[in-house]
């Protein structure tokens, strides 16, 4: 088990190489995107694109530089995944 | 492909949103009987796994990035359903607190890679596998196609959803609402990256890591898939 983890680690360190690709994937551009795009963003976009607030938007931590941020939130986004998944999991094992 | 907020109707979402429902209740069945105590805590590993995999930007040379997403090899490893599981508590993080696929579309994002990407890539590997040893080239391959296959499958339903919005859904005038593009640009739009570097990227992982795993901790892997 431990191994594993020493490789999930290793991953959360190396993260910040997903950095070095440029750009936004299809299909997940921002309002400003789509106005350079397409000169308008359709109304559906618009108003859906700001009902929710992520706390750390695009894996950034305000306050902190590009590559720290990136490994901050890969370690917060693996433990809430960890914490989640053992919620759940605890949730399956009470007695029914 | 993690569709963002506003870019599918909220009755696309929600449409996906309910078809995932009997997959997730059919899925906590499966943990709840199938998956050994022993072998839970991979669950959350495997979860954590397929949040980080995701952020493994690849550039794709048109000036776009796609990543690979693990379900495959959770799929493998620890089974079908408890994938789904894994999948969709990853892309729950990445939604609410990263702003990474919308959180109404959370379903639509789960129906794809938490749900087509898995299955379809672990029949994939099933069918290819056959009765072949564990950990052997054969097996491996199987993996590595049945992740290839998976996530363009995901890709693919994806690009379906974006590209219905604009046949489905415009406004009086004629001007799209939600996702602007239709099936003929949002279909080559995904599969490319996905078919070229983004389905290599996730093959190549999810056969080194099996074959990492059938050798170190084969006890981890789900009966018939190689123990």
């Amino acid at each position: 088990m431990r191994r594993y983890w020493l490789i999930i680690l290793a991953m959360i360190l190396l993260t910040p190489l997903g950095l070095l690709a440029d750009g936004t994937a299809w299909g997940e551009w921002g309002p400003e995107d789509l106005t350079e795009k397409l000169g308008f963003v359709p109304s559906g976009i618009e108003q859906a694109a700001t009902w929710w607030r992520a706390l750390f938007p695009d894996y950034g931590i305000s306050g902190l530089g590009e590559t720290a941020g990136y490994i901050v939130s890969a370690l917060l986004g693996a433990a809430f995944a960890y914490l989640a998944t053992v919620a759940y999991l605890k949730t399956l094992a009470r007695p029914k | 492909m993690h569709i963002p907020e506003g870019y599918l109707s909220p009755s696309t979402c929600l449409t996906l949103g309910a078809a995932m429902l009997p997959v997730w209740y059919r899925a906590t069945a499966a943990v709840k009987t199938g998956l050994e105590a022993a072998r839970a805590p991979f669950l959350a590993m495997g979860a954590v796994f397929s949040f980080l995999i995701m952020m493994f930007n690849i550039p794709i040379p048109d000036g776009t990035t796609a990543h690979a997403a693990g379900g495959v090899l959770l799929a493998i490893v620890l089974g079908p359903w408890p994938a789904v599981i894994a999948v969709s508590v990853a892309l729950l993080i990445q939604a609410l607190f990263f702003g990474d696929g919308g959180v109404l579309a959370f379903g639509a994002n789960a129906f794809n890679l938490a749900f087509i990407m898995p299955f379809a890539g672990y029949h994939t590997y099933r069918l290819l596998a056959g009765g072949s040893p564990p950990a052997s080239r054969r097996r491996l391959i199987a993996a590595g196609l049945g992740a290839y296959v998976g996530l363009n499958l995901g890709a693919l339903a994806a690009a379906i959803e974006f590209g219905l919005q604009p046949l489905l859904f415009t406004a009086a005038d004629g001007t799209p609402l939600y996702c602007p593009y239709g099936l003929e640009v949002a279909i080559p739009a995904m599969l490319i990256p996905h078919l070229t570097l983004a389905g290599v990227a996730e093959a190549t992982v999810t056969a080194l890591a099996l074959k990492y795993i059938l050798k170190t901790s084969p006890d981890i892997v789900a009966a018939g898939d190689g123990r």
